[in-house]
C-alpha cells in the first residue's frame, strides 16, 4: 500500500525523528509512504477572519499537488499542518465563492481545485485504515511496563467539526500505546494548550505551561510524555529548561513523538528513531527497560 | 479601571467590524463567564475573554486594542468549543489583533531575535508566530 504524504515545515529539520520514525514504521507494516512533490508550507495556522483568503491559498495549493499526482487523500503527521490543511479544505467546501476567487488567483495551476482532497492524519489511518487489530499482530517488542501520557494539545481535537477525535477527552493516543503494550496514565491536561507560537517572544509563559501539564503527568506515574505536535514538542521538551529555572523542584521527563514508541514496538533499528534530536535524552529510561 | 460607556461608543463601526472580521455576532453572549473559566491563559491577561466580548459589545475600542489579553490568545480554541451559545470567541480576538495589524502595528518584533534563537526555535513556532503577530 503506498499513501500520500505531506511532510510541512519542521518535519525536515527539527522535527526529523517524528518523519523518520513514522516513515519506518509504516515500513514495517507494509506500507509505502509517497511524498508530495513540490508541497509548501501550509502557514502553520489557519486564518480566523472571514476576508482572509490569501492565507488560504498555501494549504489549497497543497491539495493540488496531491491530486496532480492522482491521490484523493493526503495524510499528515504534524498536528498544525493537520488542523490548517483540514480547516482551509472544509471552508472552501462550505463556501463555494471564496473557493471561485482562489481558483482565480491561482488560475496557472492546472487544476481547479473542486475540494475533493481528504485530509487525515496519521493517528486516523492506523485506526481507520490499518485498525489497531491489524496493527496489534506486528508489535514485537511490546512496551510492558512503560508510563505513557499522551497530550494531544489543541490542534487534533479543536474545532469540534474537524477533531479526529473526543474534543474533551480523546483516546486515540491511549489506545495506540496500548497496542504497542504500554500502560497510560490519565490526567488532565491532556488538551491543555502549552503556549503554542508564544514560545518565540513569552518563553517564560511556555515553561510555566510545560511545568503544569508535565507536572500532571508525572503525578500520575508518567515516565515519558507522547506528542504529535512538533511545535508542542519543542515546547514541552525544549523548554524543559527554562521550566527547571523558574520551578527548581521541577523534574526533567522525556517527551516523544508518539512514532518513536511505535517504531521501537514494530522492531524498528535505533538510528530511525533519531533521539539526538529530543532535547531531554530518553535513552537511558528506554535503556533500563530493555527497549534499545 | 476606570471605563465611559455612551451611546456613541455602542454604534461606533468599530462593532460592525469586529463582527464582520470575526464573523461572529457579539450581542449573543450572555456573560455565562465558561470562556474565562476554562481559558488556559487568563492568568497572563488583563482583560479576560468573557469581558473582551462585553467590551467589543460596547464598543470599548481603545480599551481592547490597548489590552494585553489579545495577545496573549493563543488560538487554542477551549473557550470556542465551550461556549453555550456557539460563540467564537477566539475569532473576535483574532478580529482584534487584525485591526491593529492592518494598520501594520506588528505585535513581534522579528528584527530583536537573535541568530540563535532564530536557529534553536523551529520554523513552525517562528511561521505561526509571524503569522498571527505581524502584518
Amino acid at each position: 500500500m503506498k499513501i500520500c504524504y505531506y511532510p510541512g515545515c519542521t518535519l525536515k529539520n527539527h522535527a526529523k525523528n517524528f518523519e523518520d520514525s513514522t516513515i519506518c514504521s509504516l515500513k514495517a507494516i507494509g506500507v509505502e509512504v509517497d511524498e508530495l512533490d513540490r508541497w509548501n508550507c501550509c502557514g502553520t495556522v489557519f486564518s480566523l477572519t472571514t476576508d482572509d483568503l490569501i492565507h488560504h491559498v498555501a494549504p489549497i495549493r497543497n491539495l493540488i499537488r496531491a491530486k496532480e499526482a492522482n491521490y484523493d487523500k493526503v495524510m499528515t503527521l504534524c498536528a498544525m499542518c493537520y488542523n490548517t490543511l483540514k480547516r482551509a479544505n472544509e471552508r472552501v467546501k462550505s463556501d463555494p465563492d471564496s473557493l471561485e476567487v482562489l481558483n482565480n488567483f491561482m488560475d496557472r495551476e492546472k487544476i481547479k481545485y473542486q475540494g475533493d482532497v481528504q485530509v487525515y492524519h496519521l493517528l486516523e489511518f492506523l485506526k481507520n485504515e490499518i485498525t489497531f487489530e491489524n496493527l496489534a499482530e506486528k508489535i514485537i517488542k511490546p512496551l510492558k511496563k512503560l508510563k505513557v501520557a499522551s497530550y494531544y494539545g489543541c490542534l487534533l481535537v479543536r474545532p469540534k467539526e474537524i477533531g479526529l477525535d473526543d474534543l474533551e477527552n480523546p483516546t486515540i493516543l491511549e489506545d495506540l500505546m496500548a497496542v504497542c503494550g504500554a500502560d497510560s496514565v490519565d490526567f488532565p491536561f491532556k488538551t491543555e494548550c502549552c503556549g503554542a507560537y508564544q514560545t518565540v517572544d513569552r518563553p517564560e509563559i511556555v515553561a510555566e505551561r510545560t511545568f503544569q501539564i508535565l507536572s500532571s503527568a508525572q503525578s500520575q506515574g508518567a515516565e515519558v510524555v507522547v506528542v504529535s505536535c512538533p511545535l508542542c514538542a519543542f515546547n514541552l521538551d525544549q523548554r524543559q529548561k527554562k521550566a527547571v529555572e523558574l520551578f527548581p523542584e521541577f523534574k526533567n521527563i522525556p517527551v516523544l513523538y508518539f512514532t518513536q514508541p511505535l517504531a521501537i514496538a514494530l522492531g524498528c533499528p535505533e538510528e530511525t528513531l533519531r533521539f539526538d534530536l529530543n532535547f531531554i535524552d530518553p535513552k537511558p529510561l528506554l535503556k533500563e527497560k530493555g527497549f534499545i | 479601571m476606570r471605563i465611559n460607556i455612551s451611546r456613541k461608543k455602542i454604534r461606533d463601526s468599530f462593532v460592525d467590524k469586529v463582527q464582520e472580521l470575526s464573523g461572529q455576532n457579539l450581542l449573543a453572549c450572555y456573560q455565562c463567564g465558561k470562556c474565562s473559566a476554562g481559558c488556559p491563559a487568563v492568568s497572563e491577561m488583563d482583560i479576560l475573554p468573557n469581558q473582551i466580548i462585553r467590551f467589543a459589545q460596547l464598543g470599548l475600542k481603545d480599551e481592547l486594542l490597548a489590552s494585553k489579553a489579545i495577545w496573549i490568545c493563543a488560538s487554542c480554541m477551549t473557550c470556542n468549543a465551550r461556549c453555550p451559545k456557539g460563540i467564537n470567541i477566539a475569532e473576535v480576538i483574532e478580529a482584534l489583533r487584525q485591526i491593529l495589524l492592518r494598520k501594520r502595528e506588528d505585535h513581534l518584533k522579528v528584527k530583536k531575535l537573535s541568530d540563535k534563537e532564530k536557529e534553536d526555535i523551529p520554523p513552525i513556532a517562528l511561521i505561526s508566530s509571524m503569522r498571527k503577530y505581524t502584518s
